[in-house]
């Protein structure tokens, strides 16, 4: 593209259409197309500026020979109706029809690659037959030798209730000493919440939870101590607190250590 | 495949149609205006302007000279398919959801929907070659199950009978002379929900079924026995088959009222091949933003088109290797 900075002398101008000045431009040139079908067409416009423009657009022809239909070949020169042959006017039409710039396949269903990593399912630990996702045992009873761990614990408290397997049964030694903030400012963050857990003793984890999606605080938190008699005290004190005008709810996190109290 | 986008409609659509060539593309959305489209290169030809609501349905005839619309404006309108211009408008006191031309062209089925007390019915139009010759009269007039949609109606083989599917998980076959039911599906083997869409073999043999109860299933169209099922994860909008392979497509996702509230992906906007004997996936084409709400494979069987609610059309060349997919 190459610019020339000659402007039109203003008496030249028509006052009417004053940004219309097509008529001053040099009639387009069409060069080609060369033996390779590429086809060069010089045509000239000015821009935003005012400043005339040479615009050069190399064009590759190539001609396809089909064999069609005496009726489709009829069919392909008629006029365009409609809405379409308005548009055809103003030469807008080429924005309804885009060609894709993605190329987009036919996706193979997921086909089992010879030495790729063997399917094993976690469900009925079948190897090599599907996915844990696609278990046709999905959603029914486990394996008789889980049943038998969970059934143990759920017939003495909650009666004969189905309780799933948990995936990690053993925690953290800390855990025990985890307590649970609710009704937290939503502009609290951990600090805050080391600022006011800190003077009960050494913490070892202050977490804020947050949504995922919103990135707003939920309004909850929990506070790892190190020590459990230090955990116990912050709740004493601080459960039902005044701290940015809400009043806290601060409570043992841990289902387990709630039994022992 | 760099498929062609086609964005004329401002609505989503409902329909799509080869004619017999397979170089016209007719689409119907739910704006006014059914337009047509080369199918090679996916340019538009013209829109047919004169519907006053969404059109649910074309059809056009085997010279390509003639096409039927049908109409939420409870009318259904045929059209001179090279100029756009209306010929003759059949009025209804219900909204017109399907149209198919019988074999030669003598004969249109129009079903329409259930609207305050009217229940749906069906249509027999008898088409003169002339348009000003065209009556309104109805041949034949088949009323359907009261409060039961009928969503598609095509003319079984030697346009003897007359196969119907709707909103109550039926299929219906009527003797298209008497107007008597002659066969009907069984609750128990057929489908469970709705049937959204019906798609007749070339040959008039056999039919393919799309429901919401996320499946597909070819039948019969002499005897109605359920030949294969076609099993997908999401309800099912618009099925075709292929007229050179033995495959299916089926289109559908998620429904558009659900879309705002889960992940994108699952709402698996895609295209499914399904091989139609074996029954397995062969793949699947991705690319709408929203539910397929229609699917059309060229008579050629090189390309086909799928549009959706989001409003495109994407009209897809098949890849050499397509071809030679071997299952």
């Amino acid at each position: 593209m190459t610019t020339s900075t000659q402007k039109p002398k203003w008496g030249d101008l028509e006052d009417e259409d004053g940004n219309n000045l097509d008529f001053l431009l040099p009639p387009p040139e069409v060069i080609g197309p060369d033996k390779n079908g590429i086809k060069k067409v010089i045509s000239y416009k000015y821009n935003e500026e005012g400043l005339k423009v040479k615009v050069t657009t190399a064009i590759r022809v190539t001609l396809k020979v089909m064999d069609t239909r005496k009726s489709v070949a009829e069919r392909r020169s008629w006029p365009k109706f409609g809405e379409a042959a308005d548009t055809e006017e103003k030469k807008e039409d080429k924005g309804y029809t885009t060609r894709s710039t993605e190329d987009i396949f036919l996706e193979r269903p997921t086909a089992p690659e010879p030495g790729g990593q063997l399917m094993l399912c976690r469900i009925c630990k079948k190897k090599g037959d599907h996915w844990t996702a696609r278990c046709p045992y999905k959603g029914l009873a486990p394996d008789p030798a889980d049943a038998t761990t969970t059934t143990e614990e759920s017939d003495s408290k909650l009666g004969k209730k189905y309780v799933p397997p948990r995936p990690d049964t053993k925690r953290r030694d800390d855990d025990q000493n985890s307590i649970r903030v609710s009704n937290l400012s939503q502009d609290a963050r951990d600090e805050d919440l080391i600022e006011l857990f800190h003077r009960f003793g050494p913490l070892s984890r202050v977490h804020v939870v947050f949504d995922r999606q919103t990135g707003l605080s939920r309004g909850f938190g929990f506070v790892n101590f190190q020590h459990k008699e230090d955990a116990d005290r912050a709740v004493e004190k601080l459960n039902g607190y005044g701290y940015g005008n809400l009043i806290l709810k601060v409570e043992l996190a841990a289902p387990g250590s709630k039994v022992e109290k | 495949m760099r498929p062609y986008l086609m964005k004329g409609h401002e609505r989503p659509l409902t329909f799509l149609k080869y004619n017999r060539e397979g170089d016209l593309l007719f689409s119907c959305a739910k704006d006014h205006t059914p337009t047509v489209w080369f199918a090679d290169n996916g340019e538009r030809l013209g829109t047919y302007n004169g519907h006053k609501g969404a059109v649910w349905c074309c059809d056009v005839s085997r010279d390509s000279r003639r096409l039927i619309t049908g109409s939420a404006d409870r009318s259904a309108k045929l059209w001179d398919v090279k100029s756009g211009t209306p010929l003759f408008t059949f009025e209804f006191d219900s909204p017109a959801r399907s149209v198919d031309f019988a074999v030669g062209d003598k004969l249109a089925v129009i079903t329409t929907d259930p609207f305050m007390e009217q229940t749906s019915a069906i249509h027999v139009k008898t088409i003169s070659n002339d348009p000003d010759e065209q009556t309104a009269e109805s041949a034949l007039i088949i009323t359907g199950p009261p409060r039961v949609r009928i969503n598609g109606a095509v003319w079984g083989p030697l346009n003897r009978t007359i196969i119907s599917a709707g909103e109550d998980a039926t299929i219906r076959i009527w003797d298209s002379e008497t107007g008597k039911m002659l066969n009907e599906s069984s609750k128990e083997t057929g489908h469970s929900k709705t049937i959204t869409s019906l798609s007749m073999s070339e040959d008039g043999s056999h039919f393919l079924t799309g429901s919401s109860d996320k499946s597909a299933k070819l039948w019969d169209s002499r005897t109605l026995t359920i030949l294969k099922t076609y099993e997908t994860i999401s309800p099912v909008n618009a099925v075709a088959m292929s007229p050179i392979l033995e495959h299916v497509v089926i289109g559908g996702g998620q429904a558009a009222i659900d879309v705002t509230t889960t992940h994108h992906r699952a709402g698996n906007f895609d295209a499914k091949f399904f091989h139609k004997v074996l029954q397995e996936e062969i793949g699947c084409v991705k690319g709408h933003f929203g539910p397929i709400n229609a699917l059309a494979i060229n008579p050629d069987g090189r390309s086909f088109s799928s549009g959706g609610e989001d409003g495109y059309i994407r009209l897809h060349h098949f890849d050499r290797d397509y071809f030679n997919i071997k299952m």
